[in-house]
């Protein structure tokens, strides 16, 4: 922070928006090459793409200049502007949850108070952005997918929002950075080896909050929103261009997102056991750390995406108002009682 | 750090509080002509979708100016409830009725003067009591309040009425249920 501190305002911002984006982009482009491209095709015995570039690497570049050249088309009958102002909203929603995510003791965007609650609240901005598509399409098929997506949002951030209770009380602070430093100080009954990360001590919670973050996300099993053989692509139907590419981006830089909170509640963030936590080191590591934990917890994301079918309504909201969230409530109980009694 | 000393105010103000406030009170003129702006196209604009919309912006205003005034969790409450799950429910309710596109010739109601001026009288009662009780009392921007101060008074001065809220909501829920409900069992 105190090199920042010299910076000018305007300095110190157009420093935080490059990073902002390198921190949305790079975490997107990795998920969507190693797992979308790769991991996918060697699941289904084919080796994905391979001409661009060494083992197509470059496949990203093409795909996304691809888009670009595409004809940005709006159908007649669709109210113009709120169909061009969607996919603004959900990135937006992206970009905010990015804010609160810490990548070491200094390397921050903006250490709130209110950090992990923060970036519950501005997750839930991306619904509004997918309902005003599927509306503004004018198509049955995109409606129907904004309002079985908004069906399922709204189902899956109350047990979403008490998961990270039970965190929240073990760690005492809703503060990212805070709840990081209480994992790496933390002892599990006594023995403080590898410090305490929750997802030893709050599995049920690591557990709830990784299947509401995949149905937040809606990747399969929870992807009837955009569900390709009933609803053709649900509220995507009608994009096409750089319209549909910053959906597409915004649905995999969300996916990194959410791995990195999920990283940083569960896996002890940006900290690995064996070195003193002040050590200033962690602001050159803490960013490497944190990359390959959001790429362990979205390979469990997209193992799952590849290899689950696809519930059906009823299941899905059934999961979550009659197993998870009593199973929520209960972890909470059980947290605080654990935590007065210790 | 908090989300006020994210903003151009506080950074305009490192040198001097006085100067928070001028930049304080152009942040609020904004925000609240914002504010105005969209409440007033929320009851004039003829499409229900497009009322919705506003709506998301007026109540945006609220959470910016609680974060201008230091109370970061209302602020964050307020995004959390109101634009990602009251709004959302509206925008699901009126789109699963009458999603049609483009504007209805009209959307009056034969009751607006009644519902005008039942707004106007509670923005009187409610000006009144606040000012009644409240006055000239400054609140310190400079020191943001935090989230346990917040847990702490709630959960220990004002339980009463906290837990008289709780129960309230619990019956308007049931209440909703029972009156949804088919009476032939179903």
């Amino acid at each position: 922070m105190s090199i920042l501190a010299e910076l000018a305002y305007w300095q110190q911002t157009s420093l935080r928006v490059a990073a902002g984006l390198v921190a949305v982009l790079l975490p997107a482009g990795t998920l969507v090459y190693l797992y979308l491209f790769k991991m996918m095709s060697f699941m289904q015995s084919r080796l994905g793409p391979m001409e661009a570039g060494p083992f197509g690497s470059l496949q990203l570049v093409a795909e996304v200049g691809k888009w670009l050249q595409k004809e940005d088309i709006i159908p007649t009958r669709a109210d113009r502007l709120i169909f061009g102002l969607a996919p603004f909203i959900v990135l937006m929603s992206t970009f905010l949850l990015v804010v609160v995510i810490p990548f070491g003791p200094d390397a921050f965007f903006a250490d709130l108070p209110t950090g992990i609650y923060f970036a519950l609240a501005v997750g839930s901005i991306s619904v509004i952005g997918i309902l005003m598509a599927g509306w503004a399409s004018a198509n049955k098929y995109s409606l129907l997918g904004g309002l079985r997506a908004a069906g399922q949002l709204i189902a899956y951030e109350l047990p979403m929002v008490l998961a990270v209770v039970g965190v929240v009380i073990q760690a005492g602070t809703l503060n990212m950075q805070g709840i990081v430093v209480a994992q790496a100080d933390g002892e599990i009954f006594g023995w403080g080896g590898i410090g305490n990360p929750y997802i030893l001590t709050q599995f049920v919670a690591f557990a709830i909050f990784l299947i509401a973050v995949q149905a937040e996300l809606t990747q399969t099993p929870f992807d009837m929103p955009v569900a390709e053989s009933e609803l053709v692509s649900g509220y995507l139907t009608e994009y096409s261009g750089i319209r549909f590419l910053l959906f597409f981006i915004s649905e995999y830089a969300t996916a990194g997102a959410f791995s990195a909170i999920i990283a940083v509640l569960f896996l002890g963030g940006w900290y690995i056991p064996g070195i003193d936590i002040d050590d200033n080191v962690f602001n050159v590591i803490g960013p490497i750390v944190m990359m390959v934990k959001i790429v362990l917890v979205s390979f469990v994301i997209f193992w799952f995406r590849f290899t689950m079918p696809r519930f059906r309504e009823d299941q899905l909201q059934r999961l979550a108002w009659k197993v998870l969230i009593p199973l929520a409530l209960v972890n909470i109980a059980a947290t605080a009682v654990l935590k007065v009694a210790f | 750090m908090n989300l006020l000393a994210l903003s151009l105010p506080a950074v305009l103000a490192q040198s001097d509080s006085g100067d928070l406030l001028v930049a304080q009170n152009i942040a609020f003129g904004i925000i609240a002509a914002t504010m105005l702006f969209s409440a007033w196209r929320v009851v004039s604009t003829n499409n229900i979708v497009h009322a919705a919309l506003y709506l998301v912006i007026a109540l945006a205003g609220v959470a910016a100016i609680f974060i201008l005034l230091g109370a970061e969790f209302v602020g964050v409450t307020q995004i959390l409830v109101y634009i990602g799950a009251v709004v959302v429910l509206f925008l699901f309710g009126i789109m699963l009725t009458r999603a049609r596109l483009g504007d209805v010739e009209s959307v009056d109601h034969e009751n607006r003067l009644i519902a005008a001026l039942t707004a106007v009288l509670l923005a009187v009662v409610m000006s009144y009591a606040l000012i009644d009780s409240f006055g000239d009392t400054r609140i310190d921007i400079e020191t943001p309040s935090t989230t346990q101060a917040v847990s702490d008074s709630i959960f220990s001065d004002y339980i009463i009425p906290f837990e008289a809220v709780s129960l309230l909501l619990l019956a308007a829920l049931i209440g909703a249920i029972v009156v949804a409900r088919r009476e032939d069992g179903s």
